[in-house]
């Protein structure tokens, strides 16, 4: 590892002081060809969550039209289930879960990356346009085209892919810094909102109204169609989001240090910016645009795992966790319908955002 | 020996003077512009009428089918247009000097949708139907949503503009989705409400101008009479309190003042955005920083602006129309964009 | 001389405003040099444009003989480290954890951290003197305190090379002496340093090599003994001064004329420029 370059001075092979643990959290793994620091009680808490998580989504298949309890649950979840039962949990009930795990979990990441890369707790890809650009997608095929869910989903995609070339093209002056990217996002995200609203008002009420339900985000009828390239998406897009989760912790640092520290920031930048698309997109084209996972998911991860990196993995999991619980929420809110999730975490935003405010408060005050 | 420099002082009211009657002249401009425009709204439309006609029949009701459509349709709709786009306006101007942020505008730090969202709360939870009543709601979302969207967006003890900005589209996001999430389930207000939440100066009684009025009117005066305030405010807190102002009763005053405009404008015609967010910078740019011109002429090119998007509305779909908050969201965003290509680096 | 950092005709922009025009500069091995000039004389911008954080209009910077545009990021890193002026502390980081950033160009996907990084980093702690300050937060300390830790990590980058922009801004006498001494003694154990300060007077006790700018230019280098002078200092900064040397270490000292002096000088100025008054 030694550069050729190298006149520094030596180093003492026996650290005089034990960093690890005291100083810097968790132990060191491994020895010459690979080694890397684990912080132990945020892994031990992430693994926490997702069992939780899990445990939440097997509650979820219980409950329905038809209460079936546990332990036939898991009898059907291992192949030991009868046909009635296995039919009701694994073709009905299961993808519908798994599609909240999964859009949970994109949401979370994508939310981490862009809270990251703009420095800024607020920022969410609900906020700088992207899942507006989404919607817009989705509304031209609703409402113009009057196109099939599968056709709903690839506009909503298009709709995001398009959105964030154009906010990445207009914030990019020598670079797509963080806050330009944010700004425009915003406007862009204005403009969009205002020709959903028109295209809202021009159609007919029925119409309108279903748009509206797919507006609000919901997970109601998902099957395993939905459940496949939200699946395939994570399993592409998570890897690139974590090979990249270090440069991603420096550029906290802001450009000019991290460029000094040896990472390529503008390449990383717009890396991360399109796996960051490409979750938000998948999942708001699976699921509509669900909002506020994006945006708490990420600190909340933080609060809990205590990490200062990037803090990807955190945020999979605690979205995950959020659009699970959430839906479970939903389905049990009203005794003899269920409410869109949407609508539940959008009280999650709303929570969030009023703790938030107190928290910064206190702070100030 | 002593030397006697003469240091010739600049001529007699010199160049302050002149910069003066230069704004005096700036502003009899933007309000002949503004009379055009009147002129224009009163004119064009499904029917348009000729300028001439337009301008006789404005004095003199004759009774014709002509008359009828300005006098009960255009006349109505030209005047709200006047009250909410002053408003708009001056809370803008007010807002952008209050938080040292460029990019404030009440449409964007979620203010006007928290009238809307308090209007919602009272048409479908408190059942109250009249103007008179629902407009109290208005305010208290106004109030609401101003304060939290200062304090969400402020880091340490002044408001950082780009988080600010931020924090009035997470405000703005968190209601719109409590906002549909409750119509979803009922039909009918969501019909009614989709249209309303568009931002509109159609369909609207002169009743309700007067109406908002007294608000409005109260809200102005506050507004331009803190300007003074504004003016030493400009320069930073520290440095403003140094000079006098009083930092925390102007900031009060001048949240209060938002809220009565913004609240007000936004019970009458849903709300609307980007109105408050050009005109003070179009004004800065004649007037210099001088709050008070700059308050002033925002009072009167805001009006004219959103007049002016009301008849490209009316022009550009013909014979339907296009609202008038769509039209200044498509307009304004772009004006947004830029100012935002143009910031420096500043730490969020 | 040799010189593994080194500019030729560098051409350096900051929002289409140009600050340096065809600009040479080499900067000698293991010395310690110190730019100085006046506000906005372009210090800051030639080292950012030294360190490749500024994209040259014109001209090229070389690292080792090749052009430093075609190393990648960490490939400079390993050679080359640079304090920008504000650096941005994230929220909640504690000392160890950014020290130990300064590792990141030594570190890869499989080795993402190592005992030997453990160590680098307790060393550079220990050099800085921030070892009991390892566990707190940075937004905490002091300003002397934080400066101590940025260098910290810059240190812990283990660069032949180093780069300071402004090190002592903001700092009272006692820290700047600390952090100057500090860089004194990463100098002496072989490191090249280049540093911006903007006090003349600090510049000279510690450079060995001085660059005096103005207006994108360079106007003076080399040795602070030779090359500072009364008339250094009026063409550099504008000022009139007499240049004794520092009783402490034999440097130059430069001392401000007087006011009494000043507007002598400047009366004498305006006789001299209006023959009839002189009669």
């Amino acid at each position: 590892m030694s550069s050729a370059v190298a006149e520094q001075p030596s180093v003492a092979v026996e650290p005089e002081v034990r960093l690890s643990g005291k100083v810097l959290r968790g132990k060191i793994l491994g020895g010459k060809a690979f080694s890397l620091r684990l912080d132990v009680r945020a892994a031990v808490l992430t693994g926490v969550l997702l069992l939780v998580t899990l445990g939440i989504g097997t509650l979820s298949l219980t409950s329905g039209d038809f209460r079936i309890p546990v332990a036939d649950v898991l009898r059907s979840l291992t192949g030991q289930g009868d046909t009635g039962t296995d039919f009701i949990v694994l073709t009905l009930r299961l993808p519908r879960v798994l599609t909240a795990l999964l859009v949970g979990a994109a949401l979370g990441v994508s939310g981490a990356v862009f809270q990251n890369l703009t420095r800024n707790p607020l920022g969410s890809p609900d906020f700088i346009g992207l899942t507006i650009g989404a919607s817009s997608g989705a509304l031209i095929v609703i409402l113009l085209l009057n196109g099939s869910a599968e056709q709903i989903a690839i506009g909503a995609l298009i709709g995001c892919a398009v959105t964030s070339i154009a906010i990445y093209l207009l914030a990019y002056k020598g670079g797509a810094q963080g806050f330009r990217l944010i700004l425009i996002g915003i406007g862009v995200g204005a403009m969009l909102d205002a020709f959903n609203s028109f295209l809202i008002t021009r159609a007919r009420l029925d119409e309108a109204i279903g748009a509206q339900r797919w507006l609000v985000g919901s997970l109601n009828g998902r099957g395993w169609e939905d459940v496949r390239p939200v699946a395939i998406a994570l399993l592409v897009l998570l890897p690139i989001a974590l090979l990249n989760g270090r440069r991603l912790t420096m550029l906290s640092l802001g450009d000019e240090a991290a460029t000094a520290l040896g990472v390529p920031v503008e390449r990383t930048r717009f890396t991360l910016f399109a796996v960051s698309v490409a979750l938000a997109g998948v999942a708001t084209a699976a699921a509509g645009p669900i909002g506020f996972v994006a945006l708490a998911a990420p600190q909340l991860a933080r609060r809990l795992t205590g990490t200062t990196g990037s803090g990807l993995l955190g945020a999979a999991v605690m979205g995950g966790f959020l659009l699970t619980a959430s839906d479970w929420v939903a389905q049990r809110a009203l005794p003899d319908s269920s409410l869109p999730v949407g609508v539940a975490t959008g009280a999650v935003g709303g929570a969030y955002l009023c703790w938030l405010l107190v928290h910064e408060w206190r702070r100030k005050a | 020996m002593a030397l006697a420099i003469d240091v010739r002082e600049s001529p007699p009211g010199g160049p302050v003077r002149s910069a003066n009657a230069f704004r005096v002249l700036g502003l009899v401009a933007a309000l002949a512009l503004l009379g055009l425009v009147i002129l224009l709204s009163v004119a064009v439309g499904a029917r348009s009428i000729p300028l001439g006609t337009s301008w006789q029949l404005l004095w003199h009701n004759d009774g014709s089918s002509q008359a009828a459509i300005i006098h009960d349709l255009r006349i109505p709709r030209t005047l709200i247009g006047l009250l909410v786009g002053a408003a708009l306006g001056l809370s803008g101007g007010l807002m952008q000097a209050l938080t040292l942020n460029p990019l404030a505008e009440p449409g964007l730090l979620g203010v006007n949708l928290g009238a809307s969202t308090g209007v919602v709360i009272a048409l479908a939870f408190v059942g109250v139907t009249s103007f008179n009543g629902y407009i109290w709601f208005a305010f208290a979302g106004a109030g609401i949503t101003s304060v939290a969207v200062f304090i969400l967006g402020s880091t340490g003890r002044s408001a950082n503009p780009e988080r600010q900005v931020l924090a009035g589209v997470a405000i703005t996001a968190v209601l719109g989705s409590f906002v549909y999430g409750v119509l979803v389930t009922d039909p009918e207000a969501f019909n009614r409400y989709r249209f309303w939440d568009v931002g509109s100066l159609s369909d609207l009684k002169t009743s309700s101008g007067w109406q908002v009025l007294p608000f409005i009117l109260v809200g102005s005066v506050l507004a331009v009479s803190l300007a003074p305030a504004l003016n030493a405010l400009a320069m930073g807190e520290e440095t403003g309190r140094a000079l006098g102002a009083h930092i925390l009763r102007t900031r009060a005053l001048g949240m209060l003042a938002v809220t009565l405009l913004c609240g007000a404008a936004t019970a009458v015609t849903g709300p609307i955005w980007f109105v408050g967010l050009a005109v003070p910078h179009i004004a800065r740019m004649i007037t210099g920083p001088d709050q008070r011109w700059v308050l002033l002429y925002s009072m009167v090119l805001a009006p004219a602006l959103l007049l002016a998007a009301d008849v490209l509305g009316r022009v550009v779909v013909a014979p339907s129309e296009l609202e008038v908050g769509i039209v200044t969201a498509f307009l304004g965003a772009p004006v947004f964009i830029l100012l935002a290509r143009r910031r420096r680096m500043a730490d969020l | 001389m040799t010189s593994r950092l080194r500019a030729e005709n560098l051409t350096l922009s900051y929002d289409q405003r140009v600050v340096t025009q065809g600009l040479d500069v080499s900067i000698p091995d293991g010395s310690f040099t110190v730019i100085v000039g006046p506000n906005a004389c372009g210090k800051s911008t030639l080292l950012k444009g030294l360190a490749r954080l500024l994209k040259p209009k014109a001209g090229t910077v070389f690292l080792d003989g090749e052009p430093i545009s075609g190393y990648s990021a960490k490939q400079v890193a390993h050679r080359l480290g640079m304090l920008p002026q504000t650096p941005i502390a994230p929220n909640g980081i504690t000392v160890g954890d950014l020290v130990a950033r300064g590792r990141y160009a030594h570190q890869s996907l499989l080795r993402q951290w190592s005992r030997e990084d453990e160590a680098i980093v307790g060393e550079a702690l220990r050099l800085t003197e921030t070892l009991e300050l390892s566990g707190r937060f940075v937004a905490e300390l002091s300003g002397g305190q934080r400066q101590r830790v940025w260098l910290a990590m810059v240190l812990a980058q283990q660069t032949p090379i180093m780069l300071l922009d402004e090190p002592t801004t903001f700092l009272d006498i006692a820290h700047q002496i600390e952090v100057l001494d500090l860089c004194a003694d990463l100098h002496d154990q072989g490191r090249t340093l280049v540093a911006v300060l903007h006090d003349l007077n600090l510049a000279c006790r510690y450079a060995d090599h001085l660059i005096a700018m103005r207006a994108g230019a360079i106007v003076a280098e080399g040795h602070p003994s030779e090359v500072v002078t009364a008339e250094l200092v009026q063409q550099v900064f504008g000022m009139d001064c007499r240049v004794i040397a520092d009783p402490e270490t034999g440097t130059p000292l430069v001392v401000p004329a007087g006011r009494d002096a000043r507007r002598q000088a400047r009366a004498g100025q305006l006789v001299a420029s209006v023959p009839e008054l002189g009669r």
